[in-house]
């Protein structure tokens, strides 16, 4: 594999490893949700690169082409589609973090991870 | 019978709509009928799919590849109407268990609407045939999970769920992440083609990279030991029917479902490693588990960390039949991942009843506290006789069912001590970590039903009938699947373990030819 071929994978674990990184070490809720949020988009950025190719086509047949001239000069779009999906999911998990740090901060006051301890490992 | 498929998911999703509409015009009589009707219907269905032994793949929208384009499919096949059935009957006592339990809370129509898009998620997961599906679902289900943990709203579920909400979100993105590099490699992302590619080509660097973030990502779910840090909080916090079906199906069918099928079906466990890193994650979940449960004061934690312990027998069964089948040792791996899948069957039983005790505990006395209870025995005879029954189960005491799974998984240790030394000392450990298992469960039973009532247990009446029927049904089912292992085995045990078995023949299975 060339370095073209290479680089997504390589953005794709490095931006993954930093979101990690957020969710792992940062004790503030909302730059764990941040962190969250860097991982999700890792991964689609990572998708959506899968399907690219440059100086492509969009994926719509038009009328009187034949089917194979359009796989030839079409990006993929099947990963087009997953990353709404997943989009969509990302955003319905990241709203439902967001409403359970907000609760959490009505009940400890903080967002603070040290402060909210009251379980017990 | 295949045809009908789909409904596993769609009446649940429907019903999910339906009863939040019908709790808000507080038609709660209502309610309550429909969502035991919804759940009966998917038990029935399930025990009927299980009993005529129908099976086989469904192509939505007829887009067959025999007939040159590569829909989306369900496929039931053996370990697909096992787990169907598992996830069916512990909803059914579930559900009937909610009845009376969930009126302390405010929100009953929106509590059934995010249990059954739990179940539809986990009936989905277990029966799609494509990877992006198996990924949606298993989000509908956890972040229904994630909502339940929190639906008392109190401090301590909150940051329970919070940090469930966090990793498991983790989880599932490191999963997406695995399925798009699969995509990548073999252009597709149906289960049963990528078998056929891996078969094919072999794996390379990018799939072994995909293995990885299976592991984690499903490891993450079934709270395998080094990612198991937010089940001890989660699965106690949430109201015990919802406690029932984390621990008793939801870690099964998100997590060790999907990494039998990922690693058996689809990468066919082309390295060794697959079958050791299962090893090793079931070994260090089954010991770690139990050590951390011996301590515990509260009756639902302890209850959550066996589950990880449990778990681990089950990964650990699972692990070793693919090691074995590897070597052409193919008698003593079927009977490994026999016991790992009657273990799995069982472990859903008898922990979801133990979860649904120490729920009726809590109602009666408004305390889950062992050292603050005592002499339930007299008071609530019949959680007490439901709760013995449980806890023999769970300790592997003869002639309840998790004495035989662990049996058979011991045994399976034993028989592989002959191909390598080290599992005579695994079974050892099994046997021991199941000794461990008793003693807190003599623990149980000395603070929670013997001894003198303290304040909190002191006033405790039985629970209501629908609450103790519930409970009943499972105490049959351990007792029964105890005595009568032979019946449920041709029917039920062994198309599952066959279904794992055929790795890479799944593939034929499902595409034909």
């Amino acid at each position: 594999m060339g370095a073209h071929a290479t680089l997504p994978f390589v953005l794709a674990v490095v931006l993954l490893g930093i979101g990690v990184y957020a969710i792992a070490c940062k004790k503030n809720l909302i730059k764990m949700i941040v962190g969250v949020i860097v991982t999700e988009y890792a991964v689609n950025l990572f998708l959506v690169l899968l399907g690219y190719r440059s100086g492509g086509a969009a994926p719509i047949l038009a009328e009187g082409q034949a089917p194979a001239d359009l796989v030839q000069r079409a990006v993929d779009p099947l990963p087009q589609a997953m990353i709404l999906t997943s989009i969509v999911i990302g955003l319905g998990v990241v709203a439902l973090m967001v409403a359970m740090a907000l609760r959490i901060h009505e009940k400890y006051g903080t967002f603070d991870l040290s402060l909210i301890r009251r379980l017990r490992g | 019978m295949v045809k009908l498929l789909p409904l596993f998911v769609a009446v649940p999703l429907g019903g999910a709509f339906l009863l939040p509409v019908l709790g808000r015009i507080r038609a709660l009589r209502l309610l309550d009928a429909i969502a035991v009707l919804l759940a009966l219907f998917g038990f029935a269905f399930s025990l009927a799919l299980v009993v005529t032994g129908g099976g086989g793949t469904l192509w939505i929208g007829n887009w067959d590849p025999q007939r040159g384009a590569t829909g989306i499919n369900m496929v039931a096949d053996g370990l697909a109407r096992l787990l169907l059935l598992t996830v069916s009957l512990v909803a059914l006592v579930a559900v009937l268990f909610s009845i009376r339990y969930m009126e302390r809370f405010t929100g009953k129509g929106l509590y059934y609407s995010l249990f059954f898009l739990m179940l539809a998620g986990m009936n989905g997961v277990v029966l799609t045939g494509d990877l992006f599906n198996m990924y949606v679902f298993l989000e509908v289900a956890a972040i229904a999970s994630y909502a339940l943990v929190a639906f008392g709203c109190e401090s301590e579920e909150l940051e329970a769920s919070f940090k469930y909400l966090v990793l498991g979100a983790l989880g599932s993105t490191l999963a997406l992440f695995g399925i798009g590099l699969c995509y990548n490699q073999s252009g597709t992302l149906n289960m049963a083609q990528m078998a056929r590619f891996v078969e094919s080509q072999g794996l390379n660097p990018v799939l072994l990279l995909a293995a990885c973030m299976f592991f984690a990502g499903f490891g993450l779910k079934a709270a395998m030991v080094p990612f198991h840090a937010w089940l001890p909080d989660a699965h106690p916090s949430a109201p015990a029917p919802i406690s029932a079906m984390l621990s008793g199906v939801l870690i099964k069918a998100l997590g060790v479902y999907a990494l039998c099928r990922v690693f058996f079906n689809v990468f066919g466990l082309a390295y060794d490693a697959f079958a050791g890193v299962l090893m090793v994650l079931g070994a260090l979940s089954m010991v770690i588990g139990v050590f951390l449960a011996v301590g515990q004061w509260d009756f639902k934690r302890l209850l959550a960390y066996h589950s990880i312990s449990q778990m681990g027998y089950v990964v650990l069964a699972v692990g070793l039949a693919g090691w074995l089948d590897r070597r052409g040792h193919h008698a003593t791996a079927a009977l490994a991942l026999f016991g790992g899948l009657f273990h799995l069957f069982n472990h859903a039983a008898f922990k979801s009843l133990l979860f649904l005790c120490a729920g009726a505990t809590e109602y009666a006395t408004g305390t889950r506290q062992l050292k603050m209870l005592g002499g339930l025995v007299e008071r609530m005879p019949v959680t007490s006789a439901c709760c013995r029954v449980a806890a023999l189960s769970i300790s592997g005491v003869p002639p309840f069912n998790g004495f035989w799974s662990k049996l058979i998984i011991v045994l399976a240790l034993a028989q592989a001590g002959r191909f390598w030394s080290g599992y005579y000392w695994l079974a050892g450990m099994t046997v021991l970590v199941s000794f461990l298992t008793l003693l807190s469960f003599v623990k149980v039973q000395r603070y929670a039903l013997q001894g003198e009532s303290k304040p909190p247990a002191a006033g405790a009446r039985e629970v209501p009938v629908s609450m103790c029927l519930a409970m009943v049904i499972l105490a049959v089912v351990c007792v029964g699947a105890g005595i009568l292992c032979p019946l449920i085995q041709g029917d039920l045990l062994e198309p599952a373990r066959d279904a794992l078995f055929t790795g890479l023949r799944y593939a034929n299975m499902v595409l034909g030819g």
